[in-house]
């Protein structure tokens, strides 16, 4: 039973994370935080990709609505940690279905195009609202351990249980719903969609739910990074953030699961490295660090091009079990349609936007 | 009265930048079905080209000619690069490869020029026009922008319709089969459409961030609004982006004046938005039939 | 003698993806001839043609143009060397006008002068097109648009003509006109001519040489009136 198989694993997991938090300095329990926040965003979004076969630039934009809800949640009304974080899924998810169901008839380009207008119009709704929302300065976050733990508790070593524990679920989850009947019909979307809505598959409600589900995991994950970092903010959820999961999700290899951890590993231990070698090279600070934005376009690139399956299909391909590509990625682009052989009367139609 | 006045002289001298950012999407569009996410990204860089040409020589008109010519050789040089190895893989490849190469060129640009915002000169001056004594809330730099723009696209139009390279560009745009049998060299074809489209791009790039500051970033939400005209405009019509870019620099131009202009990019997302629901295939589309 | 030959074809095998479809086939045509393609559904004879004008890449074998193996080059190449390759489905470019349809099929003759001739005399040879020059393409109807990419190949003076099913969908006296047309294009113009044909009957009537396609092979090849009187060839592969 996978279930069972998850859950075990899962335990073991749980307790590795705990003895290793005890271990680690405060500064790595922190990055230890960090990786599991953007580990729940990226997974939600390698599903999104690799599984459903839809592309989402604007989930950044969900991170900024679980990260300000969560904010909002703990200033206004004082909620437990728990029940905030439920909360800003919850908040995401709606904010994702209302997106979801507009987006639901896009495809390709314009599914892309219009998440990548989310990711870049939403910060801007921080600046209208001053009061409610703290304009640039953003709102600030402060969850402190829970007082069982004793007064000197590392706050770090907390929030690296917090978010761990977050992950896991959502990880669990996540692998459970791929396995599920509505995994199975998100792949025969994604390799078909008419063949799919012809065997009666509801295709437009699976892409929704979809999209909703990636947006829920982005509203987790802001709402997580939101909790390490003790703030929101506009400046944290540009498109670059939404850009960085992209990178994540391709460089870990779309669809998979591990590949969204160590795509994760990537985006928090790698800008860190990168930005001091740019400075060490005599770049200055605000030079330097964009030394890590050029890195993820070079990845995006070279992924894309070189080896598709990204870093979970180079370790399996390691290990003997040989997948070649993420079937997102495997089929062709055939821009000249007419180069099939034609069928009488179609020849000049033009492909649609796939 | 006069500020509706305002608002739509002004929106219609934006519009034209929309609309330029929306031809350059078209033309690759058209030719590849590519939509290439890195064309805000590329205007971007252009115009820091421009900038360092204008810091160095002291002309505008130096660092213009030298914008649209950097244009042409970006668009070439990726379209021959990064795109055309994705020709024969999955959608998803190109799509993804197109926004690695925007959020490179960002991040190119923040290491070689710094992130801070740099102020860009414009063209003619920027004090406000009066007819008599009412004010029409465009400058004679609007003026300019509009008429660039304009003058562009009706170039690009004589150039489809009477030249032998247009006819080249929108056979392959239409049938590409048809074409290469009949000995159009396809490739040269589509990386013309690519350099064609960075000139467009890097026209609206300098002539946008004379009323804005160029950083890394500068060029994202015009990008973003580019590409909702070009929706508008039906993704594959020329005239439908230039309309498109016009409709949508009016539309916000109110939504920005009377409700208030810092939500503009959110009115922008909502025009989308509604233009995707209502008329997926775009509002002036030819009425060609897209397979769902 | 096989050097006589305008287009050889030796030993050719190609197909899509795991499916093989020519096998070996082998054949050649002398220059102001026209060889008939024949064969079931399925045969293999549009992908013959394909192959020939580069958009399936063969396996194996050689396809010589007056001598020159243009096997495995790019479609417009294949095209530059004289080869005109008219697809089944008629293929006009809809939202182009009459005129833009056959000045496409010009574009690769070197020079104004050279093209604006080849268009005046594609007026001249089809006054219905000249007739109609500014319309757009798609108005057209089915015979009429035969004839426009007829022309249009012919507008980039090819030697040889590659005719795919020229007379699919076409009423019966359409059929007859663009069956006279491609008789005059060998005699007057000396075309070498490869034609595919499901209508075996009106192909060979027009055509020098015959050759009969099954699953991929060559089963006869002989001039027309030969295989128009084997009664048997023409029951087990032809149909009439």
């Amino acid at each position: 039973m996978t279930l069972a198989r998850h859950l075990g694993a899962a335990l073991v997991i749980a307790v590795i994370v705990v003895l290793l938090s005890i271990q680690l300095s405060a500064y790595r329990d922190y990055q230890l935080a960090e990786v599991a926040a953007y580990l729940v965003a990226v997974a939600g979004l390698t599903v999104l990709i690799g599984l459903s076969g839809q592309i989402s630039i604007g989930n950044g934009a969900f991170m900024a609505v679980g990260g300000y809800a969560s904010a909002l949640l703990l200033t206004h009304l004082g909620w437990n940690l728990v029940l905030i974080l439920l909360a800003s899924v919850v908040v995401a998810a709606a904010a994702g279905a209302i997106f979801g169901v507009a987006a639901a008839r896009l495809r390709g380009p314009y599914l892309a195009g219009a998440t990548l207008m989310l990711a870049v119009a939403l910060p801007t709704v921080a600046d209208q609202f001053q009061h409610q929302l703290g304009g640039d300065q953003g709102l600030s976050v402060a969850i402190t351990p829970p007082g069982f733990l004793g007064g000197s508790f590392p706050p770090t070593r907390w929030q690296a249980w917090v978010t761990c524990a977050a992950a896991l679920i959502t990880l669990i989850l996540l692998a459970n719903l791929n396995r599920s009947r509505v995994g199975r019909s998100w792949r025969a979307v994604r390799d078909d969609e008419i063949a799919a809505s012809l065997s009666g598959l509801n295709v437009a409600r699976l892409k929704v739910l979809a999209f909703i589900i990636s947006a829920a995991c982005a509203g987790l994950g802001g709402a997580l990074l939101a909790v390490v970092t003790g703030i929101v903010a506009p400046g944290a959820y540009t498109l670059t953030l939404s850009i960085a999961l992209l990178t994540a999700a391709v460089l870990g290899g779309l669809g998979t699961l591990p590949g969204a951890l160590w795509g994760s590993l990537v985006l928090v231990l790698v800008p860190t490295y990168l930005t001091n070698v740019g400075s060490s090279h005599g770049l200055s600070s605000a030079a330097s660090s964009s030394v890590p934005i050029a890195a993820y376009g070079v990845i995006l690139i070279v992924v894309m091009l070189v080896f598709p399956s990204g870093i979970q299909g180079g370790l399996r391909r390691l290990f003997g079990s040989a997948t070649p590509m993420p079937p997102v990625l495997s089929r062709r682009r055939i821009p000249f349609t007419a180069l099939r052989r034609p069928a009488p009367g179609r020849e000049n139609q033009e492909e649609g936007p796939s | 009265m006069q500020e509706f006045l305002e608002f739509t002289l002004g929106g219609i001298a934006t519009g034209m930048i929309y609309a330029a950012i929306a031809l350059s999407l078209v033309l690759i569009w058209r030719g590849t079905r590519i939509l290439n996410y890195s064309q805000g990204g590329m205007a971007m860089f252009t115009t820091y080209v421009a900038w360092l040409v204008i810091q160095h020589t002291g002309s505008y008109w130096a660092g213009f000619a030298v914008a649209l010519a950097a244009g042409l050789v970006l668009g070439s040089v990726l379209e021959f690069a990064v795109v055309r190895p994705t020709e024969n893989k999955a959608p998803l490849n190109a799509v993804i490869v197109t926004i690695g190469l925007l959020i490179l060129l960002e991040g190119l640009a923040g290491i070689i020029y710094g992130g801070q915002y740099r102020s860009f000169p414009a063209a003619f001056s920027i004090k406000g026009l009066k007819a008599g004594s009412v004010g029409l809330g465009i400058s004679p730099n609007d003026v300019f922008t509009a008429a660039a723009v304009l003058g562009a696209a009706v170039i690009l139009a004589l150039v489809f319709r009477y030249t032998s390279v247009g006819l080249r560009l929108r056979a392959t745009a239409f049938a590409p089969a048809v074409a290469r049998l009949l000995g159009v060299r396809i490739g040269r074809v589509l990386t013309l459409g690519w350099a064609l489209a960075g000139l467009f791009g890097a026209l609206a790039g300098v002539l946008v961030t004379s009323s804005t500051f160029l950083y890394p970033n500068s060029m994202d939400s015009i990008f973003v609004l580019g590409f909702t005209a070009a929706v508008i405009g039906g993704l594959d019509s020329p005239v439908g982006a230039v309309v498109g870019g016009i409709v949508l620099g009016v539309v916000l131009s109110y939504a920005g004046g009377y409700l208030g202009s810092n939500l503009v990019l959110v009115y922008g997302l909502a025009a989308l938005v509604l233009v995707l629901m209502i008329r997926p295939t775009g509002l002036f589309s030819s009425g060609v039939t897209r397979r769902v | 003698m096989p050097d006589a030959a305008a287009l050889t074809i030796e030993d050719l095998v190609a197909g899509y993806g795991q499916v093989t479809v020519l096998q070996e086939v082998t054949l050649a045509a002398r220059p102001g001839t026209i060889t008939a393609v024949l064969g079931a559904n399925g045969a293999g004879k549009t992908t013959l043609l394909r192959t020939i004008s580069g958009l399936v890449k063969p396996r194996a074998g050689r396809i010589l143009v007056d001598g020159i193996d243009l096997a495995r080059r790019r479609p417009e190449d294949i095209t530059r060397a004289g080869v005109a390759h008219v697809p089944e489905g008629q293929g006009v470019v809809t939202e182009l006008t009459i005129e833009e349809n056959l000045r496409l099929g010009g574009l690769i003759r070197s020079g104004g002068a050279a093209r604006s001739a080849a268009l005046a005399d594609a007026y001249q040879r089809f006054p219905l097109l000249a007739e109609r020059k500014r319309r757009l393409a798609g108005t057209l109807s089915g015979g009429e648009r035969q004839i426009l990419v007829i022309a249009r190949a012919l507008m980039a003076a090819p030697r040889v003509l590659l005719l795919d099913e020229p007379s699919l969908g076409l009423a019966p006296r359409m059929v007859t006109q663009v069956m006279d047309l491609v008789r005059r294009l060998r005699d007057d113009a000396g075309l070498t001519v490869l034609l595919v044909e499901q209508n075996a009957r009106s192909a060979l009537a027009i055509a020098d040489h015959g050759l009969v396609l099954n699953l991929g092979k060559v089963v006869a090849a002989a001039d027309a009136a030969t295989l128009s009187a084997d009664v048997a060839l023409r029951r087990h592969y032809l149909g009439f």
